[in-house]
């Protein structure tokens, strides 16, 4: 047990902070672990190596978070000419699909990736606001 | 088409066009608002202009029209015009709103801080601005020759392009948000209720459902006159009664039997059809304005071309000058991604509707195919299937919104191009030289569209996707996300990518090669120019790595940091 008030203080206020948004910003890819006890935003706002790590990281994720979508669209979207020249008897399946099937999932991809790209961006202003 | 109503319908748009003008340029009062409507434009306004800015002639008319000649195939092109804007959102809205730039040009200096790079975007900018236009131009003239005839071609698209001087010299961006909003819910309007009354009519006929079968039937004896000479290719025998020559031979009134094979029509001939006769494909010989067709090539490699088709969408649309200037009016990047998701709903729900007409138009009016005129079925429908006072309301409302359609799309790219004229071309920066340069902006594809009246100007379109997807989605994508990109990459990119892809798509339509599996590549470069486009800017930047702008590291955390962490880091 630490006698020293001072000292105490440092280990008590810090990580019990932090703890939470860690623990779900880490499974999620963050590493701000790594950073130990400096104060994020300043280094942001310095453009130190340290703060461009710290946009690198928000890059990734976004990146990351518009190629999972785009993925998803191409998967959708990519096979549909193939799967009509193999079967042309579907014409009936051919104007349902493109004609009224496809807007639906476009909207809906588009709302998943706004939530999950603002999302990221909250979590990381919780970072380094260090709140 | 019964002129009575439908003149009076496209002055009132007009007329409702410049009165929205006028209202936007009362509070238009600063550049600011000229260039980007003081960035204050909220997501449901800034998503209303953006689709009705969109929402272009191609969408309206031409879509039907394809399909009516084509078959659901050519439904990949609403797929495709919506699907871009995922993209878009996907990897360019939020950051390109945080670049703080009014133009492309502006984008590309900002990011590599390279005047020759800003010229070249410059330079693409105004190219596939005019290209795009020229359509516009050519379209708003066939409107007013179908409903007024005897009107000259040049008539409508003089009117358009003096409109749209007017409005956007006068009011800039503030004033242009209003007028496109108004535009997207007429477009709407003027496409949903006809439409309802048809499939009203549809259903009382017994909701006949054959137009989704291949390929369309005549439903009562019809008599096809052919305007200009075509080619008929038959699978099987056809019989059909001839008034005028059909390979080189004349007939009056003989019920001929034509063997599988190709047949040339010379222009005025009139065939009549029996009833339930399957409609012959038209080969070369039909001319489609507004539709960016390319009959021949489509069936040559049908495959290729849909996927050729569904890239150049797909990456296209985020390089469309008019469509990137617009997401500069947003507040902040989180409203950039909001607008585009709004606009994904708004486009959706728009693209529901040509399907509907293209369907209808194959069962209620098939002989378009031959007549070369597919693009009048939307205006034509109404007359056809409803008839009377009601169908010549309702055809008026029709083209009223397809001239909205030519006002807004050109009023959206005059604002960009001039927009760029005035910064990089023009000596000095204000709002008269602004004006200068949307006069300039107009002038160069009018003239052009008067001096070019018969050149196929549906391949403008298919161009100006093909050259933005492989030019501009390489320097915004990698622009974005990859700090290693430098000044002579980006150049190199652009050129070879969109370079290629124009000169490719420029020879097609000069007639060079003809036939073959050449025709098919250079007819739809998308597939490969795109990957050559991005694949020269890396490798080119990845052999300059001394040439890395000092900034970048600082300019892309711009791009990507929330604005609530902006302020320090911008200063």
């Amino acid at each position: 047990m630490p006698q020293d008030p001072t000292e105490r203080r440092v280990v008590v206020t810090g990580p019990p902070r932090r703890a939470l948004p860690h623990a779900r910003l880490r499974s999620r890819g963050w590493y701000p672990h790594a950073f130990g006890y400096y104060r994020p935003r300043t280094e942001i706002d310095e453009q130190t190596t340290l703060g461009h790590t710290y946009v690198r990281s928000l890059m990734r994720i976004q990146l990351r978070a518009g190629l999972t979508v785009f993925a998803v669209l191409a998967l959708l979207v990519g096979p549909l000419p193939l799967v009509f020249a193999a079967a042309p008897d579907a014409r009936r399946l051919e104007w349902a699909v493109l004609g009224f099937g496809l807007y639906p999932p476009l909207v809906l991809l588009a709302r998943w990736y706004v939530r999950r790209a603002e999302r990221n961006e909250r979590d990381f202003v919780r970072l380094v606001e260090d709140r | 088409m019964n002129s009575g109503y439908a003149v009076p319908a496209v002055a009132l748009v007009v007329l409702a066009t410049v009165l929205v003008g006028a209202f936007g340029l009362r509070i238009s009062r600063t550049t600011s608002d000229f260039y980007v409507a003081s960035r204050t434009v909220g997501p449901r306004l800034n998503a209303a202009a953006i689709s009705g800015e969109y929402l272009s002639a191609a969408s309206f008319l031409g879509i039907a029209g394809l399909v009516l000649v084509q078959g659901p195939d050519m439904l990949w092109y609403p797929v495709g015009y919506t699907a871009g804007y995922l993209v878009l959102l996907l990897f360019v809205a939020a950051p390109l709103r945080r670049s703080g730039a009014y133009t492309l040009p502006d984008f590309a200096e900002a990011r590599l801080a390279s005047q020759a790079v800003r010229r070249l975007a410059g330079a693409f900018v105004v190219g596939v601005g005019w290209l795009y236009l020229l359509p516009q131009l050519q379209g708003a003239g066939l409107t007013l020759t179908a409903v007024l005839t005897g009107a000259p071609d040049w008539l409508g698209g003089v009117i358009v392009a003096v409109v749209v001087t007017a409005i956007v010299a006068a009011g800039g961006m503030r004033s242009i948000t209003f007028v496109q909003a108004f535009q997207y819910w007429l477009k709407l309007t003027a496409l949903l209720v006809p439409a309802l009354f048809l499939v009203l009519a549809w259903q009382r006929d017994g909701a006949p459902s054959h137009a989704f079968d291949e390929p369309a039937a005549f439903r009562e004896q019809r008599v096809v006159r052919v305007e200009d000479g075509l080619d008929l290719r038959l699978e099987e025998p056809l019989t059909v009664t001839v008034h005028g020559t059909v390979d080189g031979r004349v007939h009056r009134g003989t019920e001929l039997r034509l063997p599988a094979g190709t047949h040339h029509i010379d222009g005025g001939t009139r065939l009549t059809f029996a009833e339930g006769t399957e409609v012959p494909a038209a080969g070369r010989g039909v001319d489609d304005a507004l539709s960016p067709s390319r009959a021949e090539s489509r069936e040559e490699r049908p495959l290729y071309a849909t996927y050729g088709l569904i890239l150049a969408t797909f990456f296209g649309t985020m390089g469309l000058p008019h469509v990137v200037v617009r997401f500069y009016t947003s507040p902040h990047g989180v409203a950039a991604r909001r607008t585009t998701v709004a606009v994904l709903g708004l486009i959706g729900a728009f693209y529901l509707l040509p399907p509907v007409y293209g369907a209808l138009g194959r069962l209620y009016a098939p002989e378009l195919t031959l007549t070369g005129n597919a693009d009048a079925a939307v205006l034509l429908l109404p007359d056809r299937v409803i008839g009377g006072a009601g169908g010549d309301l309702l055809g008026a409302l029709v083209a009223g919104g397809a001239f909205a359609a030519f006002l807004s799309t050109a009023s959206g790219l005059t604002m960009a191009v001039a927009g760029v004229l005035t910064q990089d071309v023009l000596p000095s920066r204000g709002v008269r030289h602004f004006r200068l340069g949307t006069v300039l902006a107009m002038a160069v594809p009018l003239g052009a569209s008067i001096l070019v009246g018969g050149l196929p100007v549906a391949d403008a379109v298919g161009l100006a996707f093909a050259v933005s997807a492989s030019s501009f989605c390489p320097l915004l994508v990698l622009g974005i996300w990859w700090r290693r990109l430098t000044p002579p990459g980006a150049a190199a990119g652009m050129l070879v990518g969109g370079g290629s892809a124009f000169l490719a798509v420029a020879a097609t339509m000069a007639g060079y090669p003809g036939e073959g599996p050449w025709h098919a590549l250079l007819a739809w470069p998308a597939l490969w120019s795109v990957p050559l486009g991005f694949l020269t800017m890396v490798l080119v930047s990845l052999a300059t790595p001394g040439r890395v702008p000092p900034g970048t590291a600082s300019v892309l955390a711009r791009f990507h940091l929330p604005e609530e962490l902006r302020s320090e880091v911008s200063a």
